[in-house]
């Protein structure tokens, strides 16, 4: 792929960022945040493809982290994202266990 | 699967489904404009991301399989354990340290790409070497940033600003003898020197630590924003250097995604994104504190100011991030949902910046069961300010502050505002009459329209529910 191919991937989708996220009500900027996250995971992509030629001891604990990293990332970032949104989905229905989620301080 | 790889790194086919799994974050993205349908759209966006994940599995030429087999289980886990685990008050920090992690991954694989252009021996062609020290730079800031970010946020380290002195010129010197040291490896690039660009790695290390460390607690939502903003820009950087389309895409729409909510969030605080950078006022020594002079207020208590609210039509409530250390949310739609029942309608104005992050205190919210249509943001409320009743201030101060509005040497001069002083009648629930983050007086608590219940938060509003339902 050329590097001008590359730029202009780069400049359309900074186009196409601010067109979509900009729609995002403030009320959802939160799970955008960590939705954003699980997307930054693409990162574990390099990771793999580093591990994946790395020959010596540095190289593979370089790559482990990394791979291990973006897995957060990833698993972290989808799964807290559907709990949060789970919370705007649910119906207001009377239920006295409320208080049990929020946790007890610190 | 794991005998024969398939696909050809770079090839049409892997191309395709890379173009595949961007697409599908995109839509997932675009689900995410409404509550009721953004939880499908991360469901889309995490296929998207299985799609790129097993796409590049298949490439020729993965292999150390011991090592991904360790690195996914590790970091699956971890994730998972918590995004289970974390509580609503505490997603600051969750989203500080998934940053950092972010930013960290790509600054190891930069060095990984670069330990691997000296292996093959040769020049390292520019076009993937300065990607490659972007990549490096910029995760590693981002990396060490965010760890500042998350142990301020958790109080691990004072959410005052920490200077030291000549601060500025240190920041500088170490940003240009980053940028100075890039220049040099790239010149030298025969093959590129390990050593240099982990000293690149160091200094960018504590450039991050030290522009964070000077940041005070309220400033936090724009800070947290910018480095999200920072390692998707990293991960487009390291996605020119592997010439991967997805981390482009990926990566650029991360970027968009924070400078769009720094951009806010510093709106919100009238406040340019450098001045909160360069000028650490986030708890600046309490520029105009209390002058010692003693204003008359009027105190009420949780009887009375349930009397008031009940026996009003229209009550907004405004909460703060006082709300959210107190745990009082589920007390306040306790109190909500008895107003409700005895026909009052109440709403909640929500400040931009009024929890740690973009949208914090919305999430709180929806937590304790407050449905998101009776979440009103700043500029749909404020025009119906004057048709509520009661407003209700619980843990919220700077942002109510009508000194913003009307006194045009206050700090905040020129902050928007809940404009709760056009309500007929306030209710300030607060502990004290001490400062905001800002370090100066409210003037709201003195106004001839507003009674303070000085009270924790979590119990005033249990008391006033209780006190409504015997009404």
């Amino acid at each position: 792929m050329s590097l001008f191919t590359e730029f202009t991937i780069f400049v359309l989708a900074i186009f196409v960022g601010f067109e979509v996220i900009s729609k995002v009500p403030t009320t959802l900027h939160t799970p955008l945040m960590s939705q954003t996250n699980a997307i930054h995971g693409i990162v574990m992509l390099g990771g793999l493809i580093v591990l994946g030629y790395a020959n010596d001891p540095l190289e593979y604990l370089i790559g482990t982290i990394a791979v291990a990293f973006g897995a957060i990332n990833i698993v972290g970032g989808f799964m807290v994202t559907d709990r949060m949104l789970g919370m705007f989905a649910k119906k207001p229905k009377p239920k006295a266990d409320a208080d049990g989620k929020g946790g007890s301080g610190k | 699967m794991i005998a024969e790889a398939v696909l050809k790194p770079g090839g049409d086919a892997a191309t395709a489904l890379y173009i595949v799994a961007f697409s599908l974050f995109i839509l997932g993205l675009k689900q995410g404009t409404h509550p009721t349908t953004a939880k499908r759209g991360n469901m889309i966006a995490a296929a998207g991301m299985a799609v790129a994940v097993v796409t590049t599995l298949l490439l020729d030429g993965m292999g150390n399989w011991g090592y991904i087999a360790i690195g996914l289980a590790i970091g699956s886990s971890v994730g998972a354990y918590a995004s289970i685990k974390v509580k609503m008050t505490e997603m600051p920090q969750m989203v500080a340290l998934y940053n950092g992690v972010g930013g960290g991954a790509v600054a190891l694989i930069a060095w990984s790409e670069i330990r691997h252009g000296i292996s093959v021996g040769g020049a390292v062609p520019l076009e993937d070497l300065i990607p490659t020290l972007l990549a490096g730079i910029i995760g590693s800031i981002s990396f060490w940033g965010s760890n500042i970010a998350f142990a301020k946020l958790q109080d691990l380290i004072p959410t005052r600003p920490l200077a030291v002195p000549g601060q500025q010129i240190i920041n500088a010197v170490l940003g240009i003898g980053v940028i100075v040291l890039a220049v040099i490896i790239a010149i030298n690039n025969d093959p590129p020197s390990q050593g240099l660009f982990i000293l690149i790695l160091v200094c960018a290390a504590i450039l991050g630590n030290l522009v964070v460390l000077p940041i005070g607690g309220a400033d936090m939502p724009v800070v947290i924003s910018m480095l999200n903003a920072f390692t998707g820009l990293s991960a487009a950087a390291a996605g020119f250097a592997l010439q991967n389309v997805a981390l482009i895409v990926a990566g650029t729409l991360v970027g968009s995604s924070g400078t769009i909510l720094t951009m806010e969030m510093a709106t919100a605080m009238n406040r340019s994104v450098a001045n909160i950078l360069f000028s650490g006022f986030g708890g600046a020594p309490a520029a105009a504190a209390g002058t010692g002079e003693q204003r008359p207020v009027t105190s009420i208590g949780a009887q009375d100011a349930a009397i008031k609210l009940a026996y009003a039509d229209n009550v907004v409530i405004v909460p703060g991030y006082g709300l959210a250390v107190a745990q009082a949310q589920h007390a306040v739609k306790e109190m909500a949902r008895a107003l409700e029942k005895r026909g009052v309608t109440v709403s909640y104005a929500i400040h931009p910046v009024a929890g740690r992050m973009p949208g914090h205190m919305n999430v709180l919210l929806a937590e304790a069961d407050v449905p998101y249509e009776q979440l009103k943001e700043m500029d749909e409320i404020n025009p119906e300010m004057p048709r509520m009743d009661v407003a209700v201030v619980i843990g919220a101060n700077d942002v109510t502050n009508p000194a913003a509005k009307n006194d045009p040497n206050s700090p905040i001069a020129g902050m928007p505002i809940i404009e709760v002083s056009e309500a007929h009648e306030v209710i300030v629930i607060k502990r004290s009459l001490s400062t905001g983050f800002a370090g100066i007086d409210n003037d709201l608590f003195y106004e001839p329209n507003t009674s303070m219940l000085f009270a924790d938060a979590k119990a005033a509003a249990s008391e006033i529910a209780a006190e409504i339902e015997n009404l």
